[in-house]
């Protein structure tokens, strides 16, 4: 049958379904957990129950002594690793205190669930009974879990640095020193942006098979590229001996943007056992060891001449990075930081950025990764700064604006926005919103007792992650070059296969990269397949995050298929005795222009290609590589509406309505671009509303399962109300930008300053997040007045 | 390992007898001494619903049940929904309406779907998502999933 719908080019910009859905629908598809292979061993990880401990004894031998138990492994049995698990960002002139962090714990456990010892045995339920018998003996030392104790002081989660510190990093433009002498107001607010997690549905998983010299390893991530690079260093392989396979990969969100400890054992296991050994994380692992984002304490301060011109903004952030350095965790919160300024125009911006190690599990990039952050604190702020001038939050907004003559808009961070009309987004969202009819429905519902508000966010963001110049080493310190890769090659019959360096997992990019090459080689988006997430087909990659994969890799096959479709012209012109100027693609044939019944089909000319009858000077076959590397960031934005109901008896928040103006420049297929909205709007409401990864003082994690962990569900999301301005980037030819975070960036400042709305009556001027029942209810009853750092914390 | 127990299953409408551990669980049952991996494990818990499966009629999550429960039971599994080339009208609508992302909670969603539609044939939105609430999905937000219920809702009313 045929995947899509066969209709007429041009394909980029419509609401094509997708093409991935078939496999995935029927039950077909295959995650890791769905791969099985002849003669596997499982594993099973036996965790600290401890948050921080020294090991004094590991006894395994009742445990390897149960029947179907081949080994029982412990930290120091992997001695041969080439070294320990990688941290890759070295900001230039930057000290970062970056300690040894081994697949297996080596005498101390840091967090709940550092794994002690790793049980590898014949299946999945016998390596489980077998982990509950090692026994572990622990000399528990006091753990340390808040972030502000942990930098002031002992105790330290790693004796050796003499302090919790991790590092400083600022990023300052202008002076704000002097943008704050300048104002009429000062605005100075705690911004607290909770612990939260990924939660994927699919955890993580990993199958490894070493034989004869080679690696396969099966895992469910998001960079098979960097997962093999890191393989091959620490077993001491060449890369070309290591292939990486994504399989489907039920979720990401970040989580699965990391080099895990268990993706390396699995791999030593197999060489160790001489069997393919497998690992399926549980639901309470992946809540309490996987890694883990935000955790940042903010102190902001915000000046304002009285019109509300915004003349300086100064974040002071302390992150909670946990217990180690994950891949990038110390580089998170200085992404927030390079649009700190959001979409306004203010000449002052400074970020300090302070990280810190506590007792708990590793954060890292979850989705938004430092911008969901830097917008609560950006957008928060704002309409409190209007509350106290007495401006309408709009009014400020449009009043700080970047007006869109100044694009590119070089801005106090440094970066240079690539485009932006905020007042047009913002415009759009006044066509659904009737502000007026609002406040007067406001008015009224109090009467009744019902507490409603809404809340605005206007946001900028910087993804598309790229270009290397200013993401790698000599730049930001990424130790990496943040290009992307895309490989076409048209077959002997016409059909076409795009091998992109990216890796996509739920976000559509088979369907949308097949409009991009459909249309330069005048073929049916069907009969175009997409390959990802195999290093050993395609050229080398760089993977999905950071909202890259359509600006950077979605342009890399963009590129490539213009290499080809410039091929195929020359073939095409020399058939017809024609210029391959006046060679051009229309209705499905390559045809001189003004001669469109003359043309041929890709398949005709792949033909020629192969056969070898190719203008002299030519090289047969039709088949091309491009490494993109693009010259900045691209920047998306827009204009989220959130309206919502309070119950002051019960605290509870309830979404009425969310309206969503998003600009990710040029739409290459709308009905993904709206179902990435959706979710990233609920991601962020989730954490507004309902999420909060909590430990105990002690250490001990409270959440660590979907019953204490509450993720959104149906019934309390309402439907969603989506628009667009396009606004085209100019960094790419598509004219495209990310939008797998832009929702998730929005929507937690919309949904505080719509709950800070509806409680202002009952004297709650500012609160933090999480929303929940309590805190607002707390909040309430402490009543009026309530201080400047905004009510309870806990 | 220890004793094992028969238990008699018609899965998809095959009878399959299988000797199983006591403890082991319908999902295990299906996907690994069955090779039916469509359905999913997400939680542990109960919570997520990605191993809805259909038993006599029924949507329960396999995770919740042992094998040995389902004993002379009739399941139905997403395999057993429809194929690619016979698609079941909630896979269809699925499909059309941008219903999933990753996919790995979509089995259990549309296996929850088709049986909330066969109790109640026409609901209104707030019936969809109140009767989905033990399906859990990290990607959509759940807009276009509820859309494609309510579609494959109106569409079989179309038919009758």
């Amino acid at each position: 049958m045929s995947v899509t719908d066969a209709a007429p080019a041009p394909h980029v910009g419509r609401e094509l379904r997708r093409k991935e859905d078939p496999p995935l629908i029927t039950g077909r598809a295959r995650y890791v957990d769905d791969i099985s292979l002849q003669g596997q061993l499982w594993a099973s990880f036996v965790r600290s129950s401890e948050a921080h401990a020294k090991i004094l004894s590991i006894d395994t031998s009742e445990a390897a002594a149960r029947p179907g138990v081949h080994a029982v492994f412990t930290g120091e049995d992997m001695a041969d690793l080439g070294g320990p698990l990688p941290m890759a960002w070295v900001p230039p002139g930057v000290e970062v205190n970056n300690p040894e962090h081994w697949p297996i714990a080596r005498g101390m456990v840091r967090h709940i669930g550092d794994p002690v010892a790793v049980v590898v045995g014949d299946d999945r339920y016998a390596v489980s009974d077998a982990a509950e018998e090692v026994i572990v003996e622990y000399d528990p030392l006091p753990a340390i879990i808040d972030p502000e104790a942990a930098i002031a002081g002992a105790p330290y989660v790693h004796e050796q640095f003499g302090t919790n510190q991790v590092h400083q990093w600022s990023l300052a433009g202008g002076d704000v020193e002097a943008g704050f002498a300048e104002a009429d107001v000062i605005v100075e607010r705690r911004v607290v942006n909770h612990r939260i997690a990924g939660a994927p549905i699919e955890c993580r998983g990993v199958l490894a098979d070493y034989r004869a010299g080679s690696l396969t390893l099966y895992t469910s991530t998001q960079v098979p590229h960097f997962v093999r690079l890191f393989m091959a260093l620490l077993l001491g392989l060449g890369e070309d001996h290591v292939r990486v396979v994504a399989p489907e990969v039920g979720g990401g969100f970040g989580q699965k943007l990391q080099v895990y400890g268990e993706e390396l054992f699995a791999c030593w296991a197999s060489r160790r056992l001489g069997r393919p050994v497998k690992w399926i994380e549980t639901r309470s692992e992946n809540m309490s060891v996987a890694h883990q984002g935000r955790d940042q304490i903010a102190q902001v301060k915000m000046g304002a001449k009285r019109d509300g011109t915004i003349t300086a903004f100064h974040v002071k952030i302390l992150a909670d990075f946990g217990a180690y350095n994950m891949i990038l965790t110390p580089l998170i919160p200085s992404l927030g930081a390079f649009v700190m300024g959001g979409c306004y125009k203010i000449p002052n911006v400074q970020t300090d950025i302070t990280g810190v190690f506590t007792n708990k599990c590793p954060t890292d990039a979850i989705r938004g990764a430092g911008r969901p952050e830097a917008t609560q604190m950006i957008e928060v702020t704002v309409d409190q700064l209007a509350h106290e001038l007495g401006m309408d939050p709009l009014e400020i907004r449009r009043k700080n604006f970047i007006p869109k003559e100044d694009f590119p808009a070089a801005v106090a961070t440094g970066v240079v926005y690539d485009s932006g009309d905020y007042h047009k987004t913002l415009d759009k969202l006044m066509e659904h919103v009737d502000v007026s009819a609002f406040r007067a429905e406001q008015e009224q519902l109090r009467s009744q007792g019902i507490y409603r508000g809404i809340g605005f966010c206007t946001w900028t963001e910087i993804c598309g992650l790229a270009p290397s110049r200013i993401t790698g080493p000599a730049g930001v310190g990424v130790q990496a070059g943040l290009w992307e890769s895309a490989m076409i090659r048209v077959h002997n019959t016409g059909a076409v296969t795009v091998y992109t360096g990216t890796s996509p997992h739920g976000q559509g990019l088979e369907t949308a990269m097949a409009q991009i090459t459909a249309d330069k080689l005048g073929v049916d988006p069907s009969v175009v397949e997409v390959i990802h997430g195999d290093t050993s087909m395609g050229p080398e990659g760089r993977n999905t995050y950071g909202s890259r994969s359509l600006a950077t890799g979605g342009e890399a096959v963009a590129k490539a298929t213009d290499k080809v479709a410039a091929k195929v012209k020359a073939i095409v012109a020399a058939e017809l005795e024609a210029a391959p100027e006046d060679i051009e693609v229309a209705n499905g044939k390559f045809s001189v222009r003004g001669s469109p019944d003359k043309g041929m089909a890709l398949a005709d000319v792949a033909g020629i290609a192969y056969i070898g009858a190719v203008p002299e000077g030519m090289e047969p076959g039709l088949e091309e590589t491009t490494f993109y590397d693009p010259e900045n960031f691209v920047f998306p934005f827009g204009a989220h509406a959130c309206v919502v109901d309070v119950d002051p008896e019960t605290g509870k928040v309830k979404v009425v309505r969310y309206v969503a103006v998003d600009d990710c420049g040029n739409p290459i297929n709308p009905l993904l671009i709206d179902g990435q909205i959706h979710g990233g709007v609920v991601f962020g409401i989730g954490q507004a509303l309902y999420e909060r990864v909590y430990y105990e003082e002690s250490g001990q994690l409270n959440t660590g399962s979907f019953v204490t962990y509450a993720i959104p569900t149906a019934a309390e999301m309402p439907s969603f109300e989506t628009d667009r301005t396009v606004t085209p980037s100019p960094v790419n030819s598509l004219g495209a930008k990310g939008v797998g975070e832009a929702g998730t960036i929005a929507a937690s400042a919309a949904v505080t300053n719509a709950v800070i709305d509806a409680l202002r009556p009952l004297g709650v001027d500012y609160m933090n997040m999480p929303l929940s029942p309590m805190r607002i209810w707390e909040a309430i009853h402490q009543g009026q007045g309530a201080s400047p750092e905004g009510g309870p914390q806990s | 390992m220890s004793s094992t127990v028969k238990v008699r299953l018609n899965v998809n409408g095959t009878e399959h007898e299988l000797d199983v551990e006591p403890r082991l669980l319908l999902v295990h049952a299906l996907r690994d001494s069955l090779g039916l991996t469509g359905t999913h494990v997400g939680c542990d818990t109960s919570n997520c619903g990605a191993c809805t499966v259909h038993m006599d009629g029924m949507a329960v999550k396999s995770c919740t049940f042992l094998a040995a429960q389902a004993d002379d039971a009739e399941i139905t599994t997403i395999e057993g929904l429809g194929t690619e080339d016979n698609l079941h009208p909630m896979q269809e609508a699925f499909w059309n309406n941008h219903g999933l992302q990753c996919g790995y909670c979509t089995p259990g969603m549309i296996m929850s779907a088709s049986a909330l539609l066969a109790r109640n044939p026409n609901p209104t939105e707030q019936e969809v998502r109140l009767g989905l609430e033990g399906n859990l999905c990290r990607c959509t937000g759940y807009h276009n999933i509820v859309k494609s219920v309510l579609d494959a809702a109106s569409k079989s009313g179309a038919q009758a």
